[in-house]
């Protein structure tokens, strides 16, 4: 069985048909990336996931270790191991990082019925998380995302999807506004907790992120539609003959 | 603030529980007939076996709030009072008054316990000394002894008249007048009972003194008086809180308190008020009509005034400060939450009198369900007040879209080498938070806690620890319910 398994989704957004019938299955232990044009769902798909409010799925199903996600609110679907990293991340004034990241880990834990982690637990466990993406302890203790730059946002997410270690993780656009070295930290970040009991979707428009992040299948998503599937090399093709292959289908 | 995860456990486990505080103790009251005259001016003097000057003044007051008018500027909403139609005086049946805590009645410590505010000194948190009212008069007070070696007072304010007399006469009435206003003149007249502080000159108080004020009887209003005295060089930390049974009638509660700081004093005053809000339709809930004021009488005198306001259907209130001393110092840092359909109009006052006196305003106004909330403030330079200075930022959070967030700035400068600065935001909870945190793991509940002691996170570092973990938990409770 899949770890996510989209059925036929039909979604719409404030009446307006955004996603026309995907079908996608991700195995455990798999990366795959969803390319397409701007305007495209991507990001519809991604919120779709994660259950936010106005994404009405009006057909299809997302089936997410067996369960059918259209029944769980999206902090059930955060605390049943999904999630998903901002193309925008959220400022939230005057609450740090650490207690952010402690509230959070603590949820997910306790609705695991494991028990929660202290002060002092949890911020060893966190600067060991921080580390290797190069975030220190003043990051840690300034508020979330509060004047921090594109970069630090980015990899303020890769440290949020360390520390939660989710099953599937889906990462919307987490390349856009990344300089080179900030996109290989990002991409070493992701690298690292990729294992064979979760799973990735990562979303974007370019293929660089795909020469650091290497992905076992690609999509490419137009109109609503993945009008087609293929391994790490059709995202060489995508960069060589670019969308205009699809724009019958994005002209809709 | 890193106590905010522990909050949101402790919310949870009360998340069934609208107002936890809710309960009525079963107890024997010694009462006074209902309603208001000179008789029960009288008769409360003479419970408390008050010498007459007392008495004279409480006469006083009672006469001047006969010719009074209640306050119609506020921004609130509030139903005629019927002050013939309640109770002046209830106190727990205890005899003479209990010499030790031994000889409380037990069901008025189990009460307190209840509340989470254990009245056996080795229970308590070490370093904490209470004075435990109910209804109308202190049930106990913790930690007198150790505070005696210091030469610190800490006694009920009934205790004060009887062995204080000469301190109490000096400064009752010296900072808030018994013709201040409708509902101090009225509190000047039926006071029952409150906290009496004084610090002697150069003494640092050893511990936070704290005074838990618990209203339990039926239709029986709280007067209480605060008195605090810092002499020359002292320095203390104070705090208070309230709660009330859940009662279906308005219950009123007219409190005054009097700080005085000498040269080089600094009272640092805080208060997490949770009286019963009313329920969701507005029904019940404690009227709450205050008057704080603090005179800076010596120069580098410091008050420090911190609220978290999140219970009663109506909340009137403006601490305040007289910067009289050169050189000193107020602030002013709040926090009010109203939710379902609370009222709360609440501020500062600021009075410039010395040279170079500075004051702080920091307000935030959280404003869910269908609540009014209101910040009206005062800065008034005087003439005298060279090189005065303030500062004031005013934020309002919205939840939802029946709410009001209302700023009434007043602020008038007499001094043309003043500075008086006035930042006001308005801003609603967003969606896009929201998600983020849901996101991540949280209950839509307990997002809400998370952004909004965030957003008042300004004020609750002001807070002595002891009282910020359970302030955090109350912003949490009194937003139940505001979205979704």
């Amino acid at each position: 069985m899949a770890l996510l398994e989209i059925r036929n989704l039909h979604v719409t957004v404030e009446n307006k048909p955004i996603l026309k019938g995907i079908d996608l299955a991700i195995d455990k232990g798999e990366v795959h990336a969803i390319m397409g044009p701007n305007g495209a769902g991507k990001s519809t798909l991604s919120y779709v996931i994660a259950g936010r409010d106005g994404y009405e799925v009006t057909d299809g199903q997302i089936l997410f270790d067996g369960r059918d996600l259209h029944e769980l609110e999206p902090d059930e679907r955060a605390c049943a191991g999904l999630f998903l990293a901002f193309q925008y991340p959220v400022e939230i004034p005057g609450v740090t990082n650490t207690t952010f990241l402690k509230t959070a880990l603590n949820s997910l834990r306790k609705s695991r019925g494991e028990g929660e982690l202290d002060a002092m637990q949890f911020l060893k466990f966190v600067r060991e998380k921080a580390k290797p993406l190069g975030i220190g302890d003043d990051m840690l203790k300034r508020a979330v995302n509060v004047g921090f730059s594109g970069g630090e946002k980015k990899r303020n997410e890769i440290l949020q999807l360390a520390v939660l270690e989710p099953m599937l993780a889906v990462l919307d656009e987490t390349d856009s506004g990344l300089d080179i070295d900030a996109l290989k930290i990002v991409a070493e970040g992701v690298n690292m907790l990729r294992g064979p009991d979760n799973a990735t979707l990562l979303i974007t428009h370019y293929q660089r992120l795909l020469d650091y992040i290497v992905p076992d299948r690609v999509h490419v998503l137009a109109d609503g539609r993945i009008v087609k599937s293929g391994g790490k090399e059709l995202a060489l093709e995508l960069e060589a003959k670019g969308y205009a292959q699809f724009s019958g289908a994005e002209a809709a | 603030m890193a106590a905010a995860p522990e909050t949101i456990d402790q919310l949870r486990s009360v998340t069934d529980e609208k107002y936890k505080y809710g309960f009525v103790t079963d107890i024997d009251a010694d009462v006074a007939p209902k309603g208001l005259s000179e008789d029960i001016v009288r008769f409360i003097s003479a419970k408390k076996g008050e010498p007459e000057w007392l008495l004279e003044w409480r006469l006083k007051a009672y006469r001047a709030w006969l010719e009074m008018e209640s306050p119609e500027w506020a921004k609130l909403k509030i139903a005629p009072i019927d002050y013939q139609d309640a109770y002046y005086y209830s106190a727990p049946k205890i005899g003479d008054g209990p010499k030790s805590l031994d000889e409380v009645d037990p069901k008025i410590l189990e009460t307190y316990e209840k509340l989470g505010i254990p009245l056996k000194e080795q229970e308590w948190l070490a370093g904490v000394a209470v004075d435990a009212v109910f209804d109308s008069v202190s049930v106990a007070t913790t930690y007198k002894a150790r505070l005696e070696q210091e030469g610190i007072i800490f006694c009920s304010i009934s205790d004060a008249v009887k062995n204080h007399p000469d301190l109490v006469r000096k400064y009752i009435g010296s900072v808030v007048p018994y013709t201040d206003n409708y509902f101090a003149t009225l509190n000047s007249a039926v006071f029952t009972d409150g906290s009496f502080v004084y610090i002697p000159k150069g003494v640092r108080s050893p511990m936070e003194l704290s005074t838990y004020f618990r209203i339990n009887a039926q239709n029986t209003g709280q007067f209480e008086r605060t008195l605090i005295i810092a002499e020359e060089g002292s320095y203390v930390s104070y705090l208070e809180g309230c709660t009330a049974p859940q009662r279906d009638e308005n219950q009123l509660h007219a409190a005054v308190v009097e700080l005085v700081a000498l040269d080089d004093a600094e009272i640092k005053y805080s208060t997490v008020q949770n009286w019963y809000p009313g329920d969701e339709n507005g029904v019940g809930g404690i009227y709450n009509f205050v008057t704080k004021r603090a005179a800076c009488r010596g120069k580098n005198s410091k008050v420090s005034w911190t609220q978290v306001e999140t219970g009663s259907a109506i909340t009137w209130k403006y601490p305040s400060c007289i910067l009289q001393g050169d050189n000193s110092v107020g602030e002013f840092y709040s926090v009010a939450i109203t939710n379902n359909c609370q009222q709360a109009d609440t501020g500062t006052k600021m009075i410039h009198l010395g040279r170079n006196t500075r004051s702080t305003i920091i307000s935030k106004g959280i404003s869910a369900g269908r609540a009014d909330n209101t910040y009206r403030g005062l800065v008034r330079i005087q003439p005298k007040a060279e090189g005065a200075r303030n500062y004031t930022q005013c934020d309002s959070l919205l939840i939802g879209d029946k709410c009001g967030a209302h700023t009434v700035p007043y602020i008038e400068s007499r001094n043309p080498s003043a500075k008086v600065e006035h930042e006001a935001t308005t801003a609603r909870i967003s969606e896009d938070q929201l998600f983020y945190c849901r996101q991540r793991g949280l209950s839509e509940e307990d997002a809400v806690s998370l952004i909004v002691n965030g957003f008042c996170r300004e004020v609750m570092q002001h807070l002595p620890m002891e009282f910020a973990v359970e302030a955090q938990k109350l912003v949490g409770i009194s937003l139940e319910g505001s979205v979704g």
